[in-house]
């Protein structure tokens, strides 16, 4: 079990350093929820007035509004740069260093995945720090009620991450996907609109956002920040980042890629 | 028991055959090269010992373990030197090492200790906090060999090590790891396909397109052959023969 233990703190404390050293990384990951808060929320603000949903108690600024969509789309952006770090690990040979472990190979995996969310977690608390002293301050409380609620979509999303780029076969590709992924993902969810304000646009659209398993994402850490809990969206993404690791898991297969490569 | 045993060992890719029944052995503190041209299969047969592709037929034995039926037990025993790099360039010569200690399970302990053996060896002491980036090509060697062989393994796979070292550093390489077999009982499996690497009491093995074409003593081999090692290296590859450099 120490070895199990052992191994994955060197996992989380790579990654930990890695995060460390790669400052502008860090950065871009606040400076872009940062920007959408402050310039898009502003720009937004008189043209969207949003209506008292759940689970806020009373009429509120956009601002506040978009906070969980934002810190789930700091997860979003994490989820899918892990799932390069794998594609470009896979192609520079550090990848087959992780999998020189004697340990499961499932583990390592799974280790890697609870890395890139912990890490990804550290970049949501700076972001809501920041967005504190900027004036939207969900309850204390809730901020600390919502950490496994952002915990479980950091994971639901690399796992998702990780499963998208077992399917790429090089790096080049991989933006491409992103586009496909990442902006549908987004806009197509409640993170910058309530579902009924889609809804009076149109019913296909709303029922696409609907389904959304980021919607339920940003449900989840929206409800969890104002200390309510939203069932349904916690069986989502429960079940989806069990189905995404375990997709994961079993197409992780390095010689795929090499097949794919040479055939 | 042989340190490393290699059995029957096929593998293709789709329709293409990468290696065909490949099979020999290695005894504890035995230094054998592995020399074929490119494409030959090495880098195939590199993947497969070092768990990267799954076996699809034959077996691969370490310290006696199987890499099919215990491969936790046979990959502790295994240390690998990738022909690309793998370090991490952005983290100190330690932060690696240590990264690799977690990955074997070793414990913070046990992690300093061998960390420090390593380094002695190695005679990377001093330069355990730069980063790996500011390390020339047989330093960042050196910190891979420290690396392979943190966790002890009897059995150390060396994948072209020394390309794209200058010739004072290749030698310098060789001999070090030589000197492994020597003083410690470690089998070492070269792959190159440099000729200049392989000495006369070598074990030697000839890989050419995925079949172990000529198996031996070096000295045996080119005795029994009436060749030198270039000669024999040259006809039992012939048809590949550009890929080899004496």
């Amino acid at each position: 079990m120490n070895a199990y233990w052992q191994c994955l703190r060197g996992i989380v404390l790579r990654e930990w350093l890695r995060f460390v050293l790669q400052r502008t990384r860090f950065l871009s990951a606040l400076v872009r929820p940062l920007l959408w808060l402050v310039v898009f929320a502003a720009g937004f603000r008189a043209a969207l007035g949003i209506s008292v949903i759940e689970p806020y108690d009373t009429y509120i600024p956009y601002e506040v509004y978009i906070i969980p969509g934002l810190a789930c789309m700091i997860l979003l952006f994490n989820g899918m740069q892990g799932s390069l770090s794998m594609v470009y690990d896979r192609e520079m040979g550090s990848m087959r260093v992780l999998l020189t472990s004697p340990l499961p190979r499932t583990f390592l995996l799974c280790s890697k995945l609870l890395a890139t969310a912990l890490i990804s977690l550290l970049q949501v608390y700076a972001f809501l720090a920041i967005a504190w002293v900027y004036g939207v301050r969900p309850p204390a409380m809730g901020l600390l009620i919502a950490l496994p609620a952002l915990l479980l979509v950091a994971l639901m999303l690399s796992a998702l991450g990780l499963l998208l780029s077992n399917a790429i076969r090089q790096l080049e590709n991989f933006a491409g996907v992103m586009n496909f992924v990442i902006f549908p993902l987004f806009f197509l969810s409640s993170a910058l609109y309530p579902l009924w304000k889609m809804r009076d646009s149109s019913e296909g659209l709303y029922w696409l956002c609907a389904i959304n398993p980021f919607t339920h994402a940003v449900e989840l850490v929206r409800f969890a920040l104002y200390e309510r809990f939203a069932g349904l969206a916690m069986a989502v993404c429960v079940g989806l980042t069990a189905l995404f690791a375990l997709l994961a898991v079993l197409t992780f297969n390095p010689q795929h890629a090499a097949l794919r490569k040479k055939g | 028991m042989s340190a490393l045993e290699v059995s029957a060992l096929s593998f293709a890719y789709g329709s293409r055959q990468a290696l065909n029944e490949v099979g020999f052995s290695l005894a504890a503190g035995q230094f054998a090269a592995l020399l074929g041209p490119n494409g030959a299969g090495k880098s195939t047969l590199i993947a497969l010992l070092t768990r990267l592709y799954d076996l699809q037929s034959g077996d691969i034995r370490v310290s006696g373990h199987s890499l099919r039926e215990a491969p936790r037990a046979a990959l502790t025993q295994l240390g690998v030197v990738f022909q690309q790099s793998t370090l991490d360039l952005d983290l100190s010569v330690e932060q690696n090492l240590r990264y690799h200690a977690a990955l074997h399970g070793l414990s913070r302990r046990q992690a300093n200790t061998r960390v420090e053996a390593e380094l002695t060896r190695q005679a990377l002491t001093e330069r355990r906090r730069e980063k790996v980036r500011e390390l020339n090509g047989g330093h960042r060697r050196r910190v891979e060999i420290a690396r392979a062989l943190l966790h002890a393994p009897r059995v150390l796979l060396l994948d072209e090590a020394s390309v794209g070292l200058d010739p004072a550093s290749r030698l310098a390489l060789n001999r070090h790891v030589r000197s492994l077999c020597a003083e410690h009982g470690i089998s070492v499996l070269w792959t190159t396909h440099l000729l200049d690497e392989v000495q006369a009491s070598d074990a030697l093995m000839v890989l050419h397109q995925g079949r172990l074409v000529a198996s031996g003593q070096v000295d045996v081999l080119t005795q029994q052959q009436g060749d030198d090692l270039g000669s024999l290296f040259a006809r039992l590859t012939r048809p590949a023969i550009a890929g080899a450099t004496a």
